[in-house]
């Protein structure tokens, strides 16, 4: 096992995907928190749903795959699908689960009927792909081993999911440090949040955004399955293992980074040790592993119960 | 139509109008300037509400009302259920949209007067399940003057524990907030308010369903906070306590039926409008109110029996 | 012109036999996830539909892995829809175990099941492309739903299991109604709320295994949810809400599946709930009832209103007024003129708006028993409210106001 860590062929197929993996579970774990806290898990589902057609307009404005011009415009579309729930349920006084429903499905099925009627089911861009991303295709070229880490010219070849996935983490560890307090309270008190002067409304767009920015950064390395998994799975767990609100962030992010790294060592070897020389997705594998993490949280987590005394 | 003719004839009507139905959407903009004096002293006072409107699905839940909270005082809003009196809080410190009026925390607009309001919301507001401890929660109402991208530190976690020891909650500093009682939980919503070291304390409902001890505290420190010269209103329910906690009170019913110090204000004939048949009927008699005609009926109790 | 008359012709069931069943069986699809969507919806459930139909995933491949392993067919379609029966029955377990035992939300339980038994779904379609008789499963398309080159069997169970989840909704409408209108009276009288719950779940389910096929089972949610919101913008009545919802999925089924019939290239699954989506943006825009058009218009109205009674009773006190809206509004009536001074009528106006509210107030004191602190909005005048009779005691009292002293 070790010998097969320390090979250049561990670094140049292996390490990339876990990398990428791993960023992308913790940029969706972390604002998955808040989410979790506000009632809005499934603003990630939705998110992540409606970068398809965000994507496939995109390609079709600039004729190019090119990621940037994709990640805008999955971002653009994950702000308009926000505002679109935001104005069925206010306008329409319609529920937000209905509400989401009703936009996050409408938007993938005109992402599909758009994906069907152009050409970009030509070039690499198809439903599966926005489903499960292509992890296992992320390869390092240049890579001759552990020393390449350190050397610029072969880091310049990494595949670029990797970077843009560690800016983005970076920026969302940032701004979630900076508006801690706001995002706590907030969450917790929204009416005592706006009575002191808090921007609530603004406050929650810019998670909505940063779960927006997350969901399609990672979605295009991992695919959506992971990107709504990750929301979901960890914090959840993590909710169940303290009272605090850092430790559960805390946590959130071990159980995170468990999942990424244990989810594709399962799927690219677990078939191996069954004496199978095929690997299984590893997208699936991860999503897999967060859920486990969750299912043995629910059975033994020390907070996983709701406190007795609850409000009259 | 003779009535309406002579409403015609008198101009300004307003000594025909009763309080209530004065609305003033006038308010002069020299008013806010200071460049001519104001003609009341409610204009810089700790709350002044001209005009509050506030609907809520094309009907108006606060109409028109007018309301003044003067320095050291300590007022009980009072009204039937569905009177308005939650929402005349929220539309005064602007947390719901108004239809029409305006409303001065100190002389100045709202926005700019915050840091002097501490507002405890209706318990039914926060999130019980939030991963926040009681003493969490306390230093929450320290976070407006803690600065942006400040995180709290341990002076902040000692003046936590003080607040919770003036509400008799320090040993419950380390339990999750949902884990408290009612009582407990509405005491370490004070605790916060006290944090935020405010002029102007407005509550909602802080006595619903809380255990007698907890009420006991919550009244007493309250009201060591309007001997201190802050200014205190709460929206209230009981109106047998009302004369034994309270100095003045609002009374509202959509609008607003009278304003005043207690002993002028909390009159049975007040009551009787606010309330309308069903003060009588629902067996709401309010010993604490006076007596339309003092010598027909039996006395009121004195304060003190009025608390329970 | 010739795409209209495939239209007509696919409309018409005129376009071939497949299209046909395939059209009927959209259809009666439709009308059983609007009838099961508008129960669904009225218990706030409605995102739940959607673990279920994701949890399919891992029952289609399993149930494809194990009819190969006793040497069936793997793409034999009722095995297909047995298989994913089961597991998203289980997804519905699970996500009613983790809401009840845990302190966590239903949101976060639905993302949970949602997410990792997709991810199981995923991990188990790439055993099947490891098993020698998995390469060309073709399980794909129940993501998202293919009816081109659909075998004619395939199109029969559906159009058959379609109108048994049809006939189902229709027989269960009267206790799943009772439930959703008030679970607590339904308990009383016999109609127990858990049993029919599991019923509603249950034909929830067979609508999500039905569309997999058609759908697919990232859009099948959608059958489920967008008729009855839709609904809700016509009607309060849970029954009318629940025929509309039903008649909206059907309309956008049958619709649907005859669109996408005409070309290649108009996947089934999304035009059919682009058609559904249709329904719900004209429902949403111009219903008189709920519809963001009225709303605004209703808005303007009262704005309109408070606006002006204020400045009336602001101008029957002498006093001034400075908010541009009132002002505006005042204009408009010719109540003032432009230098702000009343005229003939608008002291009329104020002078009256200045009497009803002079009434109302001592409305309150006179005649406590009519009600009067309820019905008053500062707005009604209180001829609407009281009999003549009323209004004139209030007037005698107003003319000798120390008699009431």
């Amino acid at each position: 096992m070790i010998e097969e860590i320390l090979s250049p062929e561990f670094v140049m197929i292996s390490l990339p995907p876990m990398l990428v993996g791993l960023l992308a579970c913790l940029a969706c774990a972390l604002p998955g928190n808040f989410l979790l806290l506000r009632r809005q898990a499934l603003i990630g589902d939705a998110i992540s749903h409606v970068a398809l057609p965000g994507i496939v307009l995109a390609f079709l404005l600039t004729g190019t795959v090119a990621a940037w011009p994709m990640l805008l415009g999955a971002g653009a579309a994950a702000l308009v699908a926000v505002a679109l729930i935001e104005a069925v349920r206010r306008l329409g006084r319609i529920e937000s689960g209905a509400a989401m429903g009703v936009v996050f499905t409408a938007l993938f099925a005109a992402g599909v009927l758009l994906l069907e009627r152009s050409d970009a089911s030509s070039v690499h861009l198809d439903v599966q792909h926005a489903l499960y991303g292509n992890l296992e295709s992320l390869i390092w070229f240049d890579a001759m081993g552990w020393g390449s880490l350190l050397d610029p010219a072969a880091l310049a070849t990494l595949p670029e999911a990797a970077p843009r996935l560690a800016v983005v983490l970076v920026a969302i560890a940032l701004l979630t440090r900076l508006f801690w307090k706001e995002l706590a309270l907030t969450t917790f008190d929204p009416a005592h949040a706006s009575a002191i002067g808090l921007p609530t409304g603004l406050i929650g767009a810019g998670l909505a955004a940063a779960t927006a920015v997350a969901a399609v950064a990672a979605f295009d390395a991992v695919g959506s399955i992971i990107v709504i998994a990750m929301f979901v799975c960890p914090p959840a767990a993590a909710r169940l293992m303290t009272d605090r609100l850092g430790r559960q962030v805390a946590w959130s992010l071990v159980f995170a980074a468990i999942s990424a790294i244990g989810g594709y060592v399962l799927a690219g070897y677990g078939p191996g040790w069954f004496g199978r020389p095929d690997a299984v997705s590893a997208a699936g594998m991860i999503a897999v592993v967060a859920g486990a993490i969750l299912a043995a949280a629910c059975l033994a987590g020390p907070r996983r119960r709701r406190a007795g005394a609850t409000a009259a | 139509m003779r009535l309406l003719e002579s409403f015609a004839a008198r101009s300004p009507l307003s000594q025909a109008l009763p309080a209530s139905a004065r609305p003033p959407l006038a308010q002069g903009p020299e008013r806010g300037a200071g460049a001519t004096p104001a003609p009341d002293a409610a204009a810089d006072a700790p709350l002044c509400v001209r005009g509050l409107t506030v609907a809520y699905g094309g009907k108006p839940a606060v109409f028109g009302v007018d309301a003044t909270l003067p320095a050291g005082s300590m007022t009980a809003i009072v009204g039937p259920n569905g009177a308005g009196k939650s929402t005349f809080l929220k539309g005064a410190l602007g947390v719901i949209p108004r239809v029409a009026g305006e409303a001065t925390v100190f002389g100045k607009p709202f926005a700019r007067a915050r840091h002097r309001v501490a507002y405890v919301p209706q318990r039914a507001s926060v999130d019980w399940d939030f991963p926040a401890l009681a003493e969490d929660v306390v230093m929450m109402g320290l976070y407006p003057r803690m600065g942006l991208f400040r995180l709290p530190g341990r002076r902040h976690r000692e003046t936590a524990r003080a607040c919770l020891a003036r509400v008799g909650m320090e040993a419950f500093a380390e339990r999750q907030i949902g884990q408290l009682s009612g009582g407990q939980q509405q005491r370490v919503f004070l605790a916060r308010a006290l944090a935020q070291d405010a002029d102007l304390y407005l509550l909602d409902e802080p006595f619903a369903g809380v255990d007698a001890a907890t009420e006991t505290v919550l009244v007493s420190v309250l009201q060591s906070l309007r001997d201190a010269g802050r200014t205190v209103a709460c929206v209230h329910h009981d109106l047998s306590t009302v004369a034994a906690y309270f100095d003045r009170v609002l009374l509202l019913n959509g609008a607003r039926i009278a304003e005043g110090p207690v002993a002028e204000t909390f009159t049975e004939a007040n009551l009787q409008a606010a309330y309308g048949g069903r003060l009588a009927t629902a067996g709401l008699a309010a010993p604490g109110a006076i007596p339309a005609t003092p010598a027909g009926s039996p006395p009121a109790p004195p304060p003190g029996a009025a608390a329970r | 012109m010739e795409a209209l008359a495939a239209l007509v012709a696919a409309l018409t069931l005129q376009a071939g036999w497949n299209a046909s069943l395939v059209a009927l069986g959209a259809g009666m699809l439709g009308l059983a996830a609007g009838g099961a969507g508008a129960f669904l919806f009225l218990r706030k459930r409605a995102l739940v539909s959607d673990a279920a139909s994701h949890a399919t995933l891992p029952g289609v491949a399993a149930a494809f892995l194990v009819m190969v392993a006793f040497g069936g067919d793997g793409r034999f379609l009722p095995g297909l829809m047995l298989g994913s029966a089961i597991s998203a029955g289980l997804g519905l377990a699970l996500v009613a175990w983790i809401t009840r035992a845990t302190r966590l939300a239903e949101d976060a339980a639905i993302g949970a099941v949602l997410s990792v038994s997709f991810g199981l779904g995923i991990v188990l379609l790439t055993v099947i492309q490891i098993v020698p008789a998995g390469k060309a499963a073709g399980l794909e398309g129940f993501l998202l739903g293919s009816t081109a080159g659909m075998l004619q069997s395939e199109a029969v169970t559906i159009a058959v299991a379609g109108a048994i989840a049809a006939a189902l909704v229709f027989a269960l409408r009267r206790p799943m109604t009772l439930v959703a209108f008030d679970p607590e009276h339904a308990e009383a009288t016999g109609v127990g709320v858990w049993r029919t719950d599991l019923a509603m779940m249950g034909v929830a389910l067979l609508v999500t295994v039905v569309g997999l096929k058609i759908v697919g089972l990232v859009l099948i949610v959608a059958l489920l949810i967008i008729p009855p919101v839709a609904a809700r913008f016509w009607t309060d009545r849970v029954s009318t809400l629940a025929l509309l919802a039903t008649a909206f999925g059907g309309v956008a089924g049958y619709v649907g599946a005859a669109i996408s019939s005409i070309e290649a290239r108009l996947p089934t699954g999304p035009i059919i709930v682009l058609a559904a989506f249709a329904i719900f943006a004209v429902s949403f825009l111009v219903s008189p009832r709920r519809g963001v058009l009225a709303a605004l218009l209703r808005r303007r109205r009262l704005e309109a209103r408070v606006h002006l009674r204020q400045g009336l009773l602001a101008l029957a006190r002498g006093e001034a007024v400075y908010d541009r809206l009132t002002l505006r509004l005042l204009l408009a009536r010719g109540w003032i003129r432009r230098d702000g001074a009343m005229t003939e009528a608008g002291r009329a106006a104020a002078a009256a708006a200045a009497l009803d509210e002079a009434r109302w107030s001592l409305a309150r004191r006179l005649l406590p028993e009519a009600g009067v602190a309820e019905r008053y909005d500062g707005l009604t005048p209180i001829g609407e409210s009281l009999t003549p009779d009323q209004i004139a005691r209030i007037d005698r009292g107003l003319a000798r106001p120390e008699a009431l002293a």
